[in-house]
């Protein structure tokens, strides 16, 4: 089980040399289920990152509360970061076993260099990939460590539309195989209907949920590029006021 | 062509030799003996295992001073790069102690602990470690946040952590200490065994200078010279490839 309850009433950021400090979230209350796919749309600089790294457990100092999965046992996370942040000393392969558990099967690391077209590529080092490349690395290495809960973060942005299109279709046929909770941060809201069961819209900070809004489309619809515009344009018109968050 | 170069440093080699042959020759003083004579010195010393007995009882020294030094600056310098409390607490201590002239530190350690070998060790060590530590923590605190998020979030645990995302980050820093180091250690312990020891490069090179011996002088400083450069081309050089081989 790894839903994630998120409960934050403050988090702050200090101006630096000044007694001001800027607040970043605010009273923000979301609940995600077990195996959801939910995507997060709001103006940059709002605190989705932030937001992120509470959720990751690398940012403790705020107010409130976040569950992820039971309070026993701690769930694994796989994050993606907006950068791949690869090990530039370790090959593509070594970046991939670095973060598996003591014990942890090495097999699916075929299969997953397979599915992502990386299998000619796993013994070089990372400064010879190119953007795509090491996203998709990052990518691999989220999911290697089977994880219960994956945080996104822009993961295809400077991306390439062909690109970021095939990696998207890759990404969910991985998720597909394994499900897990997600929690995708993005600023475009024809990716956010492809990927997400729920869409959750989110003010410039101090951030706070906006509007939520289910995507109802099959999976073999968002395959159309006309189906996914058509959904959007029937949102936009029907929530005038997410305009002005993308 | 440009292959004349890979001979560059060799014919400049040759060209200082019969420089300072012609002008031995020219001033015909003992105070600058010519390199036939200082390399007729060397093989003799070599031979008679004097040379190699006190060349190799300097090295000893160094590795092991040199090895404390490391590895307690590392330790401290990793420590202080990443706590900002402790680094400002010691950043005093820090600064004292890389001004305290090696001699001083040399001679308070004989004066308090005795003509042992143990002081002279710890001597060098006292005089060596701030440079690690200084070294060192300007390396920690250059580490890659995003890199140590993304260990964190992986949970890659302190070990893993240390040895594949920190260590590799500090390669260059532990390398210029490395470098500096032994620079610096070699001529501290001629001095620390000029001093206070019976043997070693540093007592041989006082008993020379007293007896005016300039081609020994000479000829155990050639030979200690060969000894760092071989260590720089067949230890630090291989490990710097090694570590370095992910570069473009």
């Amino acid at each position: 089980m790894s839903h994630i309850e998120i409960n934050i009433r403050s988090k702050t950021y200090s101006a630096v040399e000044s007694a001001t400090s800027n607040k970043v979230i605010e009273n923000l209350k979301l609940t995600l289920n077990t195996n959801e796919f939910v995507c997060l749309v709001g103006p940059s600089g709002c605190g989705k990152t932030t937001l992120l790294n509470i959720i990751a457990d690398l940012d403790k100092a705020y107010e409130g509360q976040v569950l992820v999965g039971s309070n026993k046992v701690p769930p694994k996370i796989g994050y993606i970061f907006q950068n791949p942040r690869l090990l530039p000393w370790l090959t593509v392969r070594e970046n991939i076993e670095l973060v598996l558990q003591e014990g942890q099967s090495v097999e699916d690391i075929d299969s997953l260099l397979e599915v992502m077209k990386l299998t000619q590529s796993q013994h070089v080092y990372p400064e010879r990939l190119s953007l795509g490349m090491s996203r998709r690395v990052s990518i691999i290495r989220a999911f290697a460590v089977n994880p219960d809960v994956l945080l996104m973060d822009e993961p295809f942005v400077s991306l390439d539309a062909p690109t970021a299109r095939q990696v998207r279709e890759l990404l969910l046929r991985l998720w597909e195989n394994r499900p897990h909770t997600v929690l995708f941060v993005t600023h475009d809201l024809r990716e956010a209907i492809a990927l997400a069961d729920r869409i959750v819209f989110l003010s410039a900070a101090p951030m706070r949920v906006v509007s939520e809004i289910s995507v109802p489309l099959l999976r073999v619809e968002r395959e159309k590029e006309a189906c996914i515009d058509q959904f959007r344009q029937q949102l936009l018109n029907q929530y005038p006021e997410i305009k002005r968050l993308l | 062509m440009k292959d004349y170069r890979r001979y560059l440093p060799l014919a400049s080699s040759l060209i200082f030799l019969v420089l300072w042959q012609v002008l031995a020759l020219y001033l015909n003083n003992r105070a600058l003996p010519t390199p036939v004579v200082v390399a007729k010195v060397l093989w003799l010393e070599c031979v008679s295992g004097q040379l190699p007995f006190h060349l190799g009882v300097t090295l000893l020294r160094l590795v092991v001073s040199f090895s404390i030094a490391m590895l307690l600056g590392c330790m401290i310098g990793i420590t202080l790069g990443l706590n900002k409390k402790l680094d400002a607490f010691f950043d005093n201590w820090l600064v004292i102690f890389l001004n305290i002239p090696a001699l001083v530190t040399v001679i308070l350690c004989y004066v308090w602990f005795g003509l042992v070998e143990s002081a002279a060790i710890l001597a060098v060590v006292i005089n060596k470690l701030p440079n690690v530590v200084v070294t060192i923590r300007e390396g920690a605190r250059a580490l890659d946040q995003d890199l140590l998020d993304m260990a964190r979030s992986y949970r890659l645990g302190r070990r893993k952590t240390l040895v594949q995302v920190i260590w590799p980050q500090l390669h260059p820093f532990v390398m210029a200490a490395t470098r500096s180091g032994i620079a610096i250690i070699w001529k501290i312990v001629l001095v620390v065994e000029l001093l206070g020891r019976s043997n070693g490069m540093g007592y041989q090179l006082h008993l020379f200078f007293q007896l005016f011996d300039v081609a020994s002088i000479l000829a155990y400083t050639i030979a200690f010279v060969i000894v760092i450069q071989l260590i720089e081309w067949f230890v630090l050089k291989p490990l710097d490839k090694k570590a370095l081989r992910w570069r473009r």
